[in-house]
């Protein structure tokens, strides 16, 4: 239990509620409630039953053969580019919207990167019936297109957020001060394990899913439920921490975590937050986030709209701080070759987010024998366009 | 005593302006402080930006973002008030989020705000049990007042427990919002602010967000020891010349 969170909130320096009185009646409402209602009965039956109707869980572990064979270890993919909307978000917004419904929550607002968690959050409120308002920067407006053509589909309404870099960051800013001025009937469905406490724990909670059934295929697959490694990217990290969760205590499980380099670590147009970062607060909570001398945030870049964040969730700077996950990043160009690569090998097109992940196979070196759990944590359907591009195709 | 406690008791409806540092032009701040006193402003609130003003609507994010991207920073916000009490009388607080400060270092910026004579701070994300733990002690050594934020949706018990940590005046908003919105004075709002008088708070309430003209003002002092007005000051400074443009305004208030 070392590395979850305590009772005041905080995974070792990281964590806490750093928000304006606005938000505290809201989020304390979640502090008291969030684990009271997760562990009621009732609640575990109807979270499950809608993942496995619903989403289609388990997602599939494969073990990918041709990759196996170019690696030299067992390469395995957990398939979470297989659930319903094309990625591991909708785990955390179906636990979500099942909670704001016990809390009596009438509207749900959301922030969007990629348009994966937006996706996953219009879909559940469709598929509830409730009122839904997603954030999104401009600039993934445009790079994102099919996706916002599906929220909107769904009944969302999508808002531009165009302060800043018009990405990410600055989503979430524009849906905080939605829910600042909304403080009674909304429910804000962050969707990677940052923000103020409880939302990093809460949204490890629903995506540890991911590692509860990898156990248990490991060992049907393997005789051992230990791989030697574990991949995923992080942006925030949500994948990640679902990835990592049940191997947290597992100390001779190898924990790898995928930043994005974007153009390169040093180039000023990065993502690699543990590289480029020191510790601060954003959003809501004390993490690791990359800032100038005088505390204003670094605007991000990755070529992936999902990682291109300036911090990470405060539970991945715990484990990075005290050695347990071992932080790495993988460049734009990169992560488009690997993801080029698992589809010519695999016949699986990632997202770009994932091939993130993926890329970093490309620079281990592997004994024989060994078990590597890769997290694919969403299809590239969303990324045709900037594939397209990148390869000339 | 701290310039605010002695503002507080001597003098009734108070007319507390917020500005952000660095805006319109970096080299503003103090020209804005001199000119606010001079027309008649009680006190002062310095908004040092920062790149993710969470609590802030439009007009306020627009004027930090400006002032960051001219070259502001804490520590020239510092140097820029070096010789802030050879020309203004009236209590200065600074006013912004927590990360600059931390970067800055908590102890240091404590003793910067004393050295130049800032007399308390409002730092909206900095939790209670943060400042209680971490922050009080060096806050109090340089006897700086720090201020929380209080809305319809805090309960009793927090109000009192916020009101026992803070020994400035207690920031009342007038509604849960992010800063610019209207203040309509409604009959919840009103029975809140009533709700609050009544609760007789060791510390005296200003009531801020929402307050743009005499009108919204004077209803707020009916409740409260003052009002805060920011938004719609840093609108009217955006252009034109700056100390006409402070007096005209101030003129609003003060007929």
């Amino acid at each position: 239990m070392k590395y979850k969170v305590n009772e005041k909130g905080y995974y070792g320096d990281f964590g806490g509620a750093y928000i304006p009185e606005m938000l505290y009646p809201n989020v304390e409402e979640l502090r008291q409630n969030y684990l009271k209602i997760i562990d009621d009965a009732d609640f575990q039956k109807e979270f499950h039953q809608l993942l496995k109707d619903y989403v289609g869980r388990p997602s599939p572990l494969y073990l990918a053969k041709r990759y196996s064979e170019r690696y030299g270890a067992n390469i395995f993919l957990k398939r979470e580019d297989l659930n319903h909307t094309g990625a591991h978000k909708i785990n955390n917004t179906i636990g979500q919207i099942l909670l704001a419904e016990k809390l009596g929550k009438k509207r749900i607002i959301a922030e969007t990167g990629a348009g994966q968690h937006g996706v996953a959050t219009a879909t559940v409120c469709a598929l509830r019936n409730l009122e839904c308002v997603i954030y999104m920067g401009e600039v993934d407006i445009e790079r994102q297109a099919p996706n916002v053509a599906r929220m909107k589909m769904l009944g969302a309404k999508v808002v531009p957020a165009s302060s800043g870099s018009k990405t990410l960051k600055d989503a979430t800013n524009e849906a905080m001060r939605d829910w600042i001025n909304n403080p009674v009937d909304t429910h804000y469905i962050i969707g990677s394990v940052v923000g103020p406490h409880p939302y990093p724990d809460m949204v490890a909670i629903f995506q540890s899913i991911i590692s509860e059934e990898t156990k248990k295929q490991l060992l049907a697959q393997t005789g051992s439920d230990q791989p030697d490694y574990v991949l995923a990217c992080v942006g925030g990290g949500s994948n990640a921490m679902g990835m990592f969760y049940h191997f947290m205590d597992d100390e001779n499980v190898k924990l790898i975590a995928v930043e994005a380099a974007g153009k390169g670590v040093s180039s000023g147009f990065s993502a690699a937050t543990t590289y480029l970062g020191k510790e601060g607060v954003l959003h809501g909570s004390r993490s690791i986030l990359m800032q100038t001398e005088d505390g204003q945030v670094v605007e991000p870049h990755s070529v992936s709209a999902g990682l291109d964040y300036p911090g990470i969730g405060p539970q991945h700077a715990h484990l990075f701080k005290t050695g347990r996950g071992q932080y790495v990043s993988i460049t734009d160009e990169e992560s488009l070759e690997a993801g080029l690569l698992c589809t010519k090998l695999e016949g699986i097109i990632p997202a770009i987010e994932s091939a993130h992940a993926l890329a970093y196979l490309e620079k281990m070196e592997f004994k024989a024998g060994e078990n590597v759990v890769v997290c694919l944590s969403g299809r590239g359907d969303k990324d045709l366009d900037t594939y397209i591009k990148y390869f000339n195709l | 005593m701290n310039r605010i406690k002695k503002l507080f008791q001597e003098k009734k409806n108070i007319l507390s302006i917020y500005y952000t540092a660095g805006y319109p032009n970096t080299g503003d701040t103090i020209q804005i402080a001199e000119a606010l006193e001079k027309s008649g402003a009680d006190m002062l609130e310095i908004g040092f930006p920062y790149s993710d003003p969470v609590a802030d609507g439009p007009v306020i994010q627009a004027s930090s973002k400006q002032s960051l991207d001219q070259g502001m920073t804490l520590k020239l916000l510092f140097e820029q008030l070096k010789d802030l009490r050879k020309t203004v009388t009236i209590p200065v607080l600074l006013m912004g989020y927590v990360n600059p400060v931390l970067q800055f270092g908590v102890e240091k910026f404590c003793e910067a705000c004393a050295e130049v004579g800032v007399d308390g701070c409002i730092v909206p994300d900095l939790p209670m049990v943060e400042y209680e733990e971490f922050y009080k002690d060096c806050f109090e050594k340089h006897n700086l007042s720090n201020v929380f934020l209080i809305t319809p949706q805090t309960a009793e018990e927090r109000i009192h427990k916020i009101d026992g940590l803070t020994n400035g005046f207690i920031y009342l908003l007038s509604s849960s919002a992010t800063t610019g919105k209207n203040l309509e004075v409604g009959n919840t709002t009103e029975a809140y602010f009533s709700r609050i008088k009544n609760l007789n708070l060791k510390n005296p309430t200003m009531i801020g967000f929402g307050i743009s003209d005499k009108q919204t003002f004077d209803k707020a002092c009916s409740y409260a020891n003052g009002a805060i007005i920011g938004t719609a000051f840093v609108k009217a400074i955006a252009d034109g010349n700056l100390e006409e443009s402070v007096r005209t305004f101030m003129k609003k208030f003060k007929a």
